[in-house]
């Protein structure tokens, strides 16, 4: 078991997923080293969605292993994997609509998320704080006691963000966190994750170029279900095959 | 928000509620019980047990608001769980026949006798005990329904598939109890019950007793929803309700959730038809008739859903209407009525009553304060 000793803190290796015989993930192998920031790029059909689910344990892997802080993730459900430290944040904003923005983060804080522990539930100062904390993060500390479901479309990313913080993860997964943001909301958005990045790993999957590059971190491009380059934005946006699946000339 | 779970339960609408029950529930008994039959004020015994079907079906129907209201979880079937409390309320009062049965067997209910049975069913053993046969009120449905959940929702069927099933399971219970083989009395089921604890069921003061206990049953499950509804458990099961993916991913065992408050509701449910049988006095397998659960699920419909209160409220003015309307000449077209109704809450009214007052009452609040703090300004100018 030499996989076991590696000391990435996410280790993928030939994950293979298929649907009705399309091949979602084509052994796929991938390492995230603990407190890197990777940015996955790829484009629609690479497999980018599909590789999340595999890691949070929603779609079963047909073959391969996936570690997480060297625990193997395959036998897992989705509960028990949030549990051991990876949080997610959807594609499209998904947030409690009819809760407040403070209830959204107390259900996220990192808790005992037991049934029985939920019904005997009180409030406590340090939980007050630790929600105070993260709502100065996404600085929506003036919306606390709007429902989310009013929220702007960029307030809801940020939510969602500040509920991914909330539960304190190992790893974060953030799924196109910039889609449908005005330039200025980017560019914080941007700030926000590589001040999440001072103490959690995080991996971003995003289209938009521009803010890649603003991450300025190590690049993974996919295609068709496997990696087809790695390295810094600049190498990755040379090479040939990248411009020519992905990018375009 | 307060710290203390009771608190918390206790809020303005809340305690509302309770008075108001407590005011009603005490009101209707002593106008019964004290005044003379020739009173104006008098409330003749034939309403009392009529208000008190009414209040087991308002506990019914909170039984559904908790799961469908709040977790979003439309069961078809819960007139199963409310049919099995009764016929377990109704083993025990068969039970306590006795010799004054048609065959004055001291052991065996009539139909036992005339379908020639040697001797009692193991199933039935106990129920001459009034404790053993709460505790079935209590166990019977919630079993059914931690089994049925169990599977449902371990293997993830949600929605109109989970609807449909729980459809299939009262149809399926009710063609069991059809069967006179099954042991619970075939076609006629339960009924000429003569005594409950003692006391005659027929007696004014009997009936008047059983109302009194449907109120307080109605108003400790009422506390019981809202001390749930307000906690933590609450929260998780209406996040449940609009994001079932997020909430696993927030680690979250939706299936446990779920199943929690199935069997809970189920146990609710069961208590109401315990109390029900009773006052109505009979109990057949057409309470396990598919319709009967998809009228209960109108009832809070119609008061709306995720609110309790309009469940109750739903339910009672639902059932007055069914009672006003099914006695005159409008009786034929009841169904045609109760359909509409549901069409027209639906379309016009999809928050139902209770949840439609409390959207106008909000909506004026906030103009009141915008007028306010429109007024505050004038005297400076």
């Amino acid at each position: 078991m030499d996989t076991l000793t590696t000391p990435s803190l996410l280790y993928l290796n030939g994950v293979t997923v298929s649907f009705d015989g399309f091949r979602a993930l084509n052994n796929l192998s991938l390492a995230v080293e603990p407190g890197e920031m990777r940015a996955i790029i790829g484009p629609n059909g690479a497999g980018k969605t599909t590789m999340m689910d595999v890691i949070t344990g929603k779609t079963r892997a047909d073959d391969g292993e996936v570690f997480f802080d060297e625990q193997d993730l395959s036998r897992l459900d989705e509960a028990d994997i949030a549990d051991l430290g990876i949080g997610r944040k959807f594609q499209k904003p998904t947030v409690f609509e009819s809760h407040t923005v403070e209830d959204n983060l107390r259900l996220a804080l990192r808790c005992d998320r037991k049934a029985r522990a939920a019904l005997l539930w009180r409030e406590s100062a340090d939980e007050r704080r630790r929600i105070d904390r993260v709502l100065d993060t996404i600085r929506l500390g003036g919306l606390r006691h709007v429902l989310a479901g009013s929220l702007s479309h960029g307030q809801k990313q940020w939510l969602e963000i500040g509920m991914l913080l909330a539960q304190e993860p190992k790893l974060l997964l953030v799924d196109e966190p910039v889609a449908g943001m005005t330039d200025v909301e980017t560019q914080q958005t941007a700030e926000l994750l590589r001040h999440i990045n001072q103490d959690r790993t995080v991996v971003v999957v995003e289209h938009d170029m521009a803010f890649v590059r603003e991450l300025g971190v190590k690049v993974t491009c996919l295609h068709e279900g496997s990696v087809l380059a790695e390295g810094t934005i600049d190498q990755v946006s040379q090479n040939e095959r990248v411009i020519e699946v992905y990018l375009g000339r | 928000m307060s710290n203390s779970p009771l608190i918390r339960a206790l809020d303005r609408g809340g305690i509302a509620f309770l008075v108001i029950l407590a005011i009603v529930g005490a009101a209707v008994t002593l106008a019964n019980l004290m005044l003379p039959p020739t009173s104006p004020l008098h409330v003749p015994t034939y309403l009392v047990a009529l208000l008190g079907k009414y209040v087991c079906y308002a506990l019914l129907a909170l039984s559904i608001d908790l799961i469908w209201g709040y977790c979003g979880i439309l069961s078809l079937g819960h007139g199963a769980f409310f049919a099995l409390g009764g016929y377990a309320m109704g083993m025990y009062l068969m039970r306590q026949i006795g010799t004054r049965g048609v065959y004055a067997d001291p052991i065996r209910p009539d139909f036992m006798v005339f379908l020639n049975w040697p001797e009692l069913p193991v199933y039935w053993y106990g129920f001459q005990h009034f404790p053993y046969a709460l505790l079935m009120v209590l166990l019977v449905p919630g079993l059914l329904a931690f089994v049925f959940g169990w599977f449902a929702f371990r293997s993830r069927v949600t929605g109109v598939y989970l609807s449909i099933i729980t459809q299939a399971m009262t149809f399926a219970l009710m063609l069991g109890f059809f069967r006179n083989n099954f042991g619970f009395g075939g076609n006629n089921g339960l009924t000429d019950f003569k005594d409950i604890l003692g006391f005659n069921v027929q007696a004014q003061g009997t009936r008047a007793g059983l109302f009194v206990a449907s109120c307080v049953a109605l108003g400790l499950g009422f506390l019981l929803c809202r001390t749930i509804v307000n906690s933590k458990f609450g929260l998780v099961l209406i996040a449940i309700r609009d994001a079932e993916a997020r909430a696993r991913f927030l680690g979250y065992r939706v299936e446990a959730y779920k199943l929690t408050v199935f069997t809970l509701s189920a146990c609710m449910a069961g208590v109401a038809g315990a109390l029900y049988v009773p006052q109505v006095g009979i109990i057949n397998p057409s309470e396990f008739a598919p319709a009967n659960s998809v009228e209960a699920v109108i009832w809070v419909a119609v008061g709306g859903r995720g609110t309790l209160v309009g469940a109750v409220v739903g339910a009672i003015l639902v059932n007055y209407a069914k009672t006003v309307f099914t006695t005159g000449a409008l009786a034929p077209y009841w169904l045609f009525m109760l359909g509409g109704l549901f069409v027209i809450v639906t379309l016009l009214l999809p928050r139902g009553i209770v949840g439609t007052i409390g959207d106008w009452t909000e909506r004026w609040r906030k103009r009141e304060t915008a007028a306010a703090a429109a007024a505050e300004p004038s005297p400076a100018e």
